[in-house]
């Protein structure tokens, strides 16, 4: 094996970026490994880890960039660095779209831009907390999408958006809807009466699209972060996000999704829902919902169910799961697994923890990467055994790697190594359409299931779920479609893959 | 919360640090968006950054100082 590299010196790209090209180009024929990163302390580890570390990169800083391939020999890795610089400068032209240079910093982009009333922060941690403390300070609301953000600097930086009534998503938010508008990771849904505030990513996609497709609308969608109801922060946002969709005329109902709250948040959380004046439906995901009734609100037991009750609040009338318990179970009873354990590959965190929750009570032992109250934690995540349900999304699986709702290399390769277990008599998962998110995720996976079938000439039972809407870029219908032909059962909700599956256990 | 409602019936307008393919995705959407090639301050270097956040912390105290005159 040879290992050529190509340094970029004050060439800046994003990780996201850089991550699913060193991925398309590691699978070129001859490429063993290839590593396009900035010069961070943690792609000098990996370089380290992998043997490809160079004495040319001593001294680089994190915004030189290194592209490092090792090959089967010296004309095949220097072609995989040809490769990376010739996808490097279409993402470049892609991005660039006007002919005016972009402006390099938050300020500049301000001033070309006054009137901006959002910013959109995804760049590394360690810088993120920074640039949304200029937003705030200029009076722009944040959504911020990145990771590894301090507790400290996240009260803070809420600190000051309540007192200057301005938002601050995140950090760690994937999902908005704002006036309209889908940020970052989110759906296509109609405009309506529904409010929701939300401190879960796929939690809020899998609630707002399956609001739209009853037929109801959304007036905002709010993330606020996975810490946002910790005993730190308070519930700062939350509180301050409600207090702003009880007053708004265009919000009848509203809706809260959360795991739930540190103790010494619930009580003052209550008796903010409590002043409201409009109907509030609760999903404390594992929480027991009596606890929540017994304060007065509507009790979702499951994220379809908090969408279903948020259209009945919203329009007065009874609304049905979109496939009935009977439909489901018909399906089921048409299958016939060929072994006894379940694999599901989640690339949605929330889904994941969902399935766990209501699979766990219903089939006995479940491993998991992520395990709930119940679930046991899999002695090793990169090997299943027994019923296994992974969130593929979880730090193990995206160290270095995107989130597999934008790469879904490694859960392809594991689906095919899923194939090849004589024990695996059903295989589910999901796939999470709308903005952000990779533009055929049925066509990848319907990739996958071929290779699978072909190298371990088996066929578990395959079931997906579908998170999203027609309006969506990749089309609902297309994408269900896509998996249907491969022979892949097909649900609108995750809740209702898992009956399936579930039905399928029991009847083996 | 009136500040917060208002903005609720406005139009967004983004700007972006960071992921590019978020800005690309709002632009199709008709959405006005500002993209910036954003990149480490201070060319990456980590004590001339810390000394930059002193500075900009004592900046936006001596604004928050002059807004309340």
């Amino acid at each position: 094996m040879v290992v050529c590299h190509l340094i970029r010196k004050q060439t800046y790209f994003d990780s996201v970026t850089l991550m699913l090209i060193g991925s398309q180009v590691k699978k070129l024929d001859g490429i063993e490994n290839a590593v396009v990163g900035m010069c961070t302390d943690y792609n000098i580890d990996s370089l380290k880890r992998l043997n490809m570390y160079q004495p040319e990169f001593d001294g680089l800083t994190p915004n030189d960039l290194i592209i490092c391939i090792m090959g089967k020999d010296k004309a095949t890795a220097e072609n995989g660095i040809a490769e990376v610089e010739k996808r490097l400068k279409s993402r470049k032209q892609a991005s660039g779209a006007s002919a005016e240079l972009p402006p390099a910093t938050q300020e500049e982009a301000a001033r070309r831009l006054p009137e901006a009333n959002v910013v959109l922060i995804s760049v590394p941690g360690e810088y993120a907390a920074r640039e949304a403390m200029q937003a705030l300070n200029n009076g722009r609301h944040v959504m911020l999408f990145s990771d590894n953000v301090s507790i400290e600097e996240e009260l803070e930086l809420k600190t000051l958006g309540v007192s200057k009534e301005l938002l601050v998503m995140g950090p760690d938010c994937g999902t908005a809807i704002i006036n309209g508008t889908p940020l970052a990771f989110a759906n296509a849904v109609r405009s309506g009466d529904i409010g929701l505030v939300a401190a879960s990513g796929t939690g809020l996609q899998e609630v707002t699209s399956t609001i739209h497709r009853l037929g109801c609308g959304i007036s905002q969608a709010i993330g606020v972060g996975g810490r946002d109801l910790s005993e730190k922060i308070g519930g700062r946002m939350t509180i301050m996000a409600t207090r702003a969709l009880a007053a708004d005329p265009a919000t009848r109902v509203i809706v809260m999704i959360s795991k739930p709250p540190a103790e010494k948040v619930l009580t003052p959380l209550f008796a903010e829902f409590k002043n409201i004046g409009k109907p509030v439906v609760v999903y404390f995901i594992g929480a027991d919902p009596k606890m929540i009734e017994a304060q007065g609100f509507v009790a979702a037991r499951n994220l379809e169910d908090a969408a279903l009750q948020a259209c009945r609040l919203s329009n007065k009338k009874q609304y049905n799961p979109e496939m009935t318990d009977s439909e489901i179970k018909k399906l089921a009873d048409k299958v016939k697994l060929p072994a006894a354990s379940l694999r599901g590959l989640y690339s949605g965190g929330t889904l994941c923890d969902e399935a766990q929750r209501l699979l766990q009570p219903a089939i006995g032992e479940i491993f998991s990467n992520t395990p709930v109250k119940g679930c046991k934690e899999m002695p090793d995540v990169y090997k299943s055994s027994g019923h296994c349900i992974i969130d593929l999304g979880d730090d193990n699986f995206t160290r270095g790697k995107a989130h597999p709702m934008i790469d879904p290399d490694y859960r392809a390769e594991r689906v095919v190594q899923e194939f090849a277990d004589p024990n695996v008599g059903v295989i589910c998962f999901d796939v999470v359409l709308g903005y952000g998110s990779h533009p055929d995720m049925a066509g990848e996976m319907v990739g996958a299931i071929e290779r699978g079938r072909k190298k371990s000439g088996r066929n578990p039972v395959l079931a997906a779920c579908i998170c999203g809407t027609e309006e969506d870029p990749q089309g609902w219908q297309q994408q269900k479609a896509r998996l249907a032909e491969a022979g892949v059962s097909v649900f609108p909700t995750n809740v209702a893959m898992v009956k399936f599956v579930q039905h399928c256990l029991e009847r083996k | 919360m009136s500040k917060l409602v208002n903005f609720f019936g406005q139009k967004v307008k983004v700007i972006n640090l960071g992921i590019p393919s978020f800005a690309e995705d709002l632009r199709k959407q008709g959405v006005e968006v500002m993209h910036t090639e954003w990149r480490p301050p201070a060319g990456g270097n980590k004590k001339i950054q810390a000394l930059l956040a002193k500075v900009e912390a004592w900046q936006s105290k001596v604004k928050a100082g002059k807004g309340a005159r």
